[in-house]
């Protein structure tokens, strides 16, 4: 990894890394090492040297919702905001523990996407009704409670790589 | 029964407005911060936010628990279980809280 002011450039033995770690992040250095015929101190201190910039942010437990047995509801939120108060409801809302994702939109209007949790539909609407509708600069909002979930992924890195190879091609 | 004229009537904070929704999580961007502008905004707000909230008893306890007007709360609640709908519903709350405002303002105007 080479670093340029802020950024940083990956060469193609740190993308596999982090490839792999993304796959099993409980994988050894060893492990990762001989799935790429690299030493284990290598992989180390790229790993390190990721963790150190802050590329890696962390390593993360992915719960099945369903199976701990905690009743939760899911839902998708749209606040449609005064522009000038967006950033502002925005930041509010990241202090809720409730709030999961967070994120502005623009198509029409300027809207806040928010997806929130709660253990039941009364505990939804009461924290909407109550922290939410009353902020500065909320103009709606439109919710919708996930009933089925089909899928739910974060970026892959090995769609990275076969991107990097369809380009490559043409 | 006693009731706070001027607790009934006054403004109320942000935090502790009516905020109209037509059902779970749906705020229709309108709010009513006192009775007087509780009043006008059932003149024109979705039914579907009448029956909504009178469905979940959400105007009677804010009428009890925040303007601290139970003989209000109470009316709301027998019309409640009339099970009135529609537009029928609309000019029924504005018929009952209307008539209180009226009745509120006349005791508490100075004499």
């Amino acid at each position: 990894m080479k670093l340029k002011g802020r950024e940083a450039t990956l060469d193609d033995l740190d993308w596999q890394i982090l490839s792999l770690l993304q796959e099993n992040a409980k994988q050894t250095y060893t492990e990762i090492g001989n799935k790429l015929n690299i030493a284990h101190s290598t992989v180390y201190d790229r790993i390190q040297k990721m963790e150190d910039f802050g590329l890696i942010r962390k390593y993360e437990v992915v719960v099945d919702e369903e199976k701990t047995g905690i009743p939760l509801i899911t839902a998708q939120m749209t606040i449609t905001t005064d522009p000038k108060e967006t950033e502002s409801i925005a930041k509010k809302l990241t202090r809720f523990d409730q709030v999961l994702e967070l994120s502005t939109s623009f198509s029409q209007e300027i809207v806040i996407l928010a997806k929130v949790i709660a253990h039941d539909q009364g505990e939804l609407h009461s924290f909407i009704a109550k922290s939410i509708a009353p902020l500065p600069g909320v103009l709606r909002i439109r919710t919708a409670i996930v009933t089925k979930k089909y899928k739910e992924e974060r970026f892959n890195l090995s769609s990275r790589e076969n991107a990097s190879k369809k380009r490559n091609n043409l | 029964m006693t009731v706070s004229y001027s607790r009934a009537l006054r403004s109320v904070l942000r935090e502790e407005a009516f905020y109209f929704f037509t059902s779970i999580g749906n705020y229709t961007g309108q709010s009513a911060a006192s009775l007087d502008e509780f009043l006008q905004k059932i003149k024109d707000i979705d039914i579907k936010s009448l029956e909504f909230h009178l469905f979940r008893e959400d105007f009677e306890k804010w009428i009890a628990q925040t303007l601290g007007d139970n003989r209000l709360a109470e009316e709301i609640k027998v019309l409640r279980g009339q099970k009135v709908v529609g537009n029928a519903l609309r000019d029924r709350v504005y018929f009952i809280v209307s008539r209180r405002l009226k009745e509120l303002k006349s005791t508490s105007a100075p004499k």
